[in-house]
């Protein structure tokens, strides 16, 4: 891994963590703010691919188990994941992998509606796969009655993928970070294993 | 802002090691998820008080954070109460206030730098994906130096796009944000290059 490399997973950790600091998101279309964290993991996972979002939130793990207040609404520390809703938290991780394994896959054709679907399917379907079963077991509640409850926050997550899919496809206009999936040794630039004494390697993207 | 809810005190419980607390926490989430009857919840419940005495923690610091809490489990409570009876949403509630208690007791009595690193100790088998001992700490220390750094840039990029009548635009707001962010990630991963950081080197 190049030091880009970690400074990338360092700043969307970063990135995840001031979205949950601010205040909620205002957005033109529906009268309810939306809490910003989860749209930081979908982004995380498809501006960065699989390995380097679950690198990023695994570290935004490490730092609220460490007891940093850092997720939405100053709320850190263990109790997070012994809570009721500790599940959804939990399943950023494995949300963001899946995104970024997706967005890879996708990458040299993909366009807002499948980079909205593969949103749903990660930063939604994964969550709640992970979210809800938690829900039921931390608070005794039958499963269906649990899913029921999550529904509440479906339509709100729908509206972050449909941003993250927007910012996805704008953003590899702008600034693409991932790169498709290549044939083995097809790699232009050689791996940077020596000490960076001179200058660093890598060829800026720009 | 303020980093933490660790409080220090001169108490057992602060000098106990964080990994064992951690682990102490996990035994008895899974014990209390195993055993959730009304009496070995109530024991539980007594016990954990009293932890907190020991820990020489007062009422008045703990209650901010399980002020939290309580909105999620007084709704909860109501609703364990329609669907399956009194008994019952004691025991469910009761066994979650005590977890949540235990948690933050956990989270108070010990410094999130000690708890960051048995974390990272716990972690180390994750060193053949990339995330050796020295990597991590680069990591952590540059997450924590942008976060409020990209609060800040947040804030001006709402503010720039007020003035152009797209503040209410996602889009507007995140991709320069985005941007902003990589160049810097650039910008950073030079610099420390420059300074002969050896992100390959097996530590």
């Amino acid at each position: 891994m190049k030091t880009r490399d970690l400074v990338h997973v360092a700043l969307f950790a970063a990135i995840v963590a001031a979205l949950g600091l601010m205040p909620p998101l205002a957005l033109p279309f529906i009268p309810v703010p939306i809490t910003a964290q989860t749209l930081g993991v979908m982004l995380a996972g498809s501006s960065l691919g699989a390995r380097k979002a679950g690198l990023s939130l695994l570290l935004f793990h490490l730092l609220v188990a460490a007891g940093l207040p850092l997720l939405a609404g100053g709320n850190g520390g263990l109790s997070v994941y012994v809570g009721p809703t500790g599940g959804f938290f939990v399943g950023f991780l494995p949300g963001a992998f899946v995104i970024g394994w997706l967005t890879e896959r996708a990458w040299s054709r993909l366009s807002v509606p499948l980079a909205f679907a593969i949103n749903v399917l990660g930063g939604i379907g994964v969550l709640y796969a992970v979210g809800i079963p938690w829900l039921a077991v931390a608070a005794n509640l039958p499963l269906a009655k649990a899913a029921l409850g999550s529904l509440a926050f479906l339509p709100g997550d729908c509206v972050k993928a449909a941003v993250a899919a927007s910012v996805a496809v704008t953003l590899k206009r702008a600034w693409p970070l991932i790169q498709p999936p290549r044939p083995a040794g097809a790699t232009s630039a050689p791996p940077s294993s020596t000490p960076a004494a001179s200058p660093a390697p890598s060829s800026p993207r720009r | 802002m303020s980093l933490g809810v660790y409080l220090h005190r001169d108490s057992p419980l602060h000098a106990v090691p964080a990994g064992a607390k951690m682990l102490a926490l996990l035994a008895a989430g899974t014990g209390l998820l195993l055993f959730r009857s009304l009496p070995v919840v109530s024991a539980a419940l007594a016990v954990t008080l009293g932890l907190y005495g020991l820990a020489r923690l007062r009422p008045r610091e703990v209650a901010p954070v399980l002020r939290l809490s309580a909105f999620v489990l007084g709704p909860l409570f109501l609703m364990q109460v329609w669907l399956s009876g009194w008994v019952f949403a004691l025991e469910s509630v009761l066994r979650l206030a005590v977890l949540l208690l235990l948690a933050t007791l956990v989270s108070q009595t010990t410094r999130a730098s000690d708890m960051l690193e048995s974390l990272e100790r716990a972690f180390r088998p994750l060193a053949r994906f990339g995330l050796s001992p020295a990597r991590l700490g680069l990591l952590l220390s540059l997450t924590l130096r942008f976060i409020p750094l990209l609060a800040t840039w947040l804030r001006e990029i709402q503010e720039a796009q007020r003035v152009r009548g797209l503040e209410r635009n996602p889009l507007a707001v995140l991709v320069p944000l985005l941007v902003k962010t990589l160049r810097t990630a650039d910008t950073l991963a030079d610099a420390i290059d420059a300074r002969c950081f050896d992100p390959e080197e097996p530590s």
